[in-house]
């Protein structure tokens, strides 16, 4: 028995270990949630629900996620999704726009923030957590000064696009009734899945996605085989800033309102996803899809705490917390388990 | 280096490298700034406050009384940046946490007492010791499990609030007694805000203790290297974890300050956002948020240069929701001036400057 675990660890990477506990864990939390409560989270609903609100979460986890593997770490991204909704609020309420145009605006605030920060980390070499610390308090001080009262939009074609619902055949449930109530995600959800393919797609097979792991592993060896290091880390900041763009649409098209204490500590959430999902902090180590399961059971832990009862609002901080360091401790005993396994 | 040479070039050199440089250029920048908007902005008259006591006001006097939380948690900040190559995100929730189990001790747990149920003194060390075990749980997180500070004090960070919160079932004691609220005001007949002696002590206390003991080397050691520390016959484990534990008592001073302002405490807004100018303070200092060397008083500075700009913002009438962004490009300026390779440039510049002259002579 001991001589077999010995050999699994020898033959999954860093990154697929972190990766299994995680999945193993969110499945172990949802069917412990589907036994113990019951009641909403036996409907398949409920899933898509955790979905459909934290579509831009997953976005920008993942964003944050390669930052993360790079060996960078990008705190701005809260601040780009709450500057994202408010600018595309005002355009489409106060101005009349149209939806192309709020799409460019997300989008270009996107790149521009991806454009300066990237510079100034990549280039000048000053510390990413500084610099996007820097662009946090910009973004968030620019979302006031655009609008400082919250609003709803009343835009035709956005409130169409924003109730736009795609049924998932077979998965609806019959109420009290007896009709027939299709399970639906929202148009974030699709966007947050193509996302999250590509990424993965990109991570794994391409020269881009493997310099990205090779830079954050260990920076001489990576300039040494021919990387432009000063180039990929640049990238990997503008890759973050653009998809917390995207990521600030999605959120505005599903909260459908501006306002500045938007995505709220979304960074940190963000952080912790790609944590739980066996992103490592010190670069190198991280898989796309582990972040995916990372804001699921961030979010699973999140229903559990609410459908439990334990409504005091201190109790979902707590738990959070505590589900964090869980991870973070078991995280950090089997990689030095590893390293032992690996030494002898 | 030496004394020795001291022509032109080497001082120019000397100046821009020394790591004082960048927060004191900031300071005068700023006082200059202030200067030319308002020649009244260093004025400080004696007045009388509420009570009818002497004091001091003035923005000089207000920028010295509300930087000094700042300064206070920036000593802790740079012993733990220096040793573990990290941050600590955790402060402002530590705060409320520290500040909370002080109001419990205080009031006893009921919302309004008619008098204090404790002496102050026990229910600060109480806040101490609470603060040196949230030090001290992140520390063996960083120190014994190896988790990256930011992340192992992500934990805290989201939980401290709603356990600050929970501390006192989320009500919000106010203290009854007025000489509660010296600590962050004013001692009745001296006119200098005590909170600038608070600071004094801590900088007096922390001078002596990297003059008397190994503490300043010992840290620097980690956190150049820690496996060659380790063979020098350090302990990185207990160093880490002691600049953890040193930054919870940092916290639990700030703290009392911080309640004390108010007589009572609001879990979700306390020293909000304090840990991000902390960490400024201490990269406004010229220190390596990746570890190493450090410089303890550009960090205090540092702190100073931070409240200066908020007053000075605050002058000018931006509101508080909109300061955030102006305060952004001062960051971004003052850090890509002090960024290393800007840094280099300008010192090539200067020499160039030095050596043209010295060709003209």
């Amino acid at each position: 028995m001991n001589t077999e675990k010995k050999s699994i660890f020898n033959k999954i990477s860093d990154t697929g270990l972190l990766l299994t506990i995680t999945i193993v864990i969110f499945f172990a939390m949802y069917l412990g949630a589907i036994i113990f409560q019951g009641g909403g989270f036996t409907k398949p609903q409920m899933f898509f629900n955790i979905l459909n609100s934290n579509a831009a979460l997953i976005i920008t986890a993942c964003g944050m996620s390669v930052v993360m593997i790079t060996g960078g770490i990008d705190i701005s991204v809260g601040g780009v999704v709450a500057l994202v909704s408010m600018c595309c609020a005002v355009y489409l309420d106060h101005h009349n726009g149209s939806i192309l145009g709020s799409i460019l605006i997300a989008l270009g605030i996107g790149v521009l923030y991806g454009l300066v920060q990237g510079f100034l980390v990549a280039y000048l070499d000053i510390q990413p957590f500084i610099v996007s610390l820097a662009g946090m308090f910009f973004a968030r001080g620019m979302t006031t000064i655009v609008n400082t009262a919250p609003f709803n939009v009343a835009n035709e074609a956005f409130t169409k696009l924003k109730l736009t619902r795609i049924n998932i055949p077979g998965m609806g449930t019959v109420n009290k009734k007896g009709i027939y109530v299709p399970a639906y995600v929202e148009i974030g959800v699709i966007v947050a899945f193509v996302i999250v393919i590509l990424l993965f797609l990109v991570l794994r097979w391409t020269r881009l996605g493997r310099s990205f792991y090779a830079v954050g592993g260990n920076k001489q060896s990576a300039l040494m085989l021919g990387i432009n290091v000063q180039r990929t880390k640049f990238l990997s900041h503008l890759i973050c800033s653009v998809l917390a763009g995207i990521g600030g649409y999605v959120y505005f098209l599903h909260v459908g309102s501006g306002s500045a204490s938007h995505a709220m500590g979304m960074e940190m959430n963000a952080i912790a996803s790609s944590i739980i999902g066996g992103t490592m902090l010190t670069g190198g180590v991280g898989n796309i899809i582990g972040t995916l399961f990372g804001v699921l059971s961030l979010s699973t832990i999140q229903n559990i705490v609410s459908s439990a009862g334990l409504d005091q609002a201190w109790w979902t901080g707590i738990t959070i917390a505590a589900m964090l360091c869980i991870f973070l401790l078991i995280q950090s005993v089997v990689m030095a388990q590893k390293k032992r396994a690996l030494k002898n | 280096m030496s004394k020795q040479i001291n022509n032109n070039e080497s001082f120019l050199k000397r100046l821009v490298g020394n790591q004082l440089f960048i927060p004191l250029i900031a300071l005068i920048l700023l006082a200059v700034i202030n200067l030319i908007n308002d020649p009244g902005f260093f004025k400080i008259t004696l007045g009388t406050n509420n009570a009818g006591y002497p004091v001091f006001s003035g923005y000089l006097i207000t920028i010295l009384d509300y930087g000094s939380e700042l300064g206070i948690l920036a000593i802790g900040m740079t012993l733990v940046t220096a040793a573990s190559g990290g941050q600590d995100i955790s402060v402002g929730a530590t705060i409320a946490i520290a500040g909370s189990a002080m109001l419990r001790i205080l009031c006893g747990g009921t919302s309004r007492p008619t008098e204090i149920q404790a002496p102050i003194i026990v229910a600060f060390l109480v806040a101490c010791v609470v603060g040196m075990l949230c030090g001290a749980f992140n520390g063996i997180l960083v120190a014994v499990f190896k988790i990256q500070p930011m992340i192992a004090t992500l934990i805290l960070f989201t939980a401290g609030r709603s356990i600050a919160a929970w501390i006192n079932n989320n009500e919000l004691p106010i203290v009854p007694d007025p000489k509660f609220a010296y600590f962050g005001g004013f001692i009745p007949g001296i006119p200098i805000p005590t909170t600038v002696f608070i600071v004094i002590a801590c900088i007096i206390v922390i001078a002596l203790v990297l003059k008397f003991t190994n503490l300043g080397l010992y840290t620097q050691a980690v956190g150049i290297n820690e496996n060659s520390s380790r063979l020098n016959g350090i302990n990185p484990t207990f160093i880490k974890f002691l600049t953890f534990v040193i930054l919870g008592l940092c916290v639990a001073v700030a703290a009392l300050i911080k309640v004390s302002r108010l007589s009572t405490i609001n879990y979700s807004v306390i020293a909000k956002d304090i840990e991000m100018d902390a960490i400024l303070a201490v990269a406004l200092g010229g220190n390596a948020l990746s570890g190493g060397k450090f410089n303890m008083w550009a960090s205090i500075l540092g702190a100073y240069v931070i409240q200066f700009l908020t007053t000075t913002l605050y002058k000018f009438n931006v509101s508080s929701d909109a300061l955030a962004a102006y305060k952004a490009v001062v960051v971004i300026l003052l850090v890509v001036f002090s960024a290393p390779k800007v840094r280099e440039q300008m010192g090539q510049l200067g020499k160039k400057l030095g050596s043209s002259k010295k060709g003209v002579a």
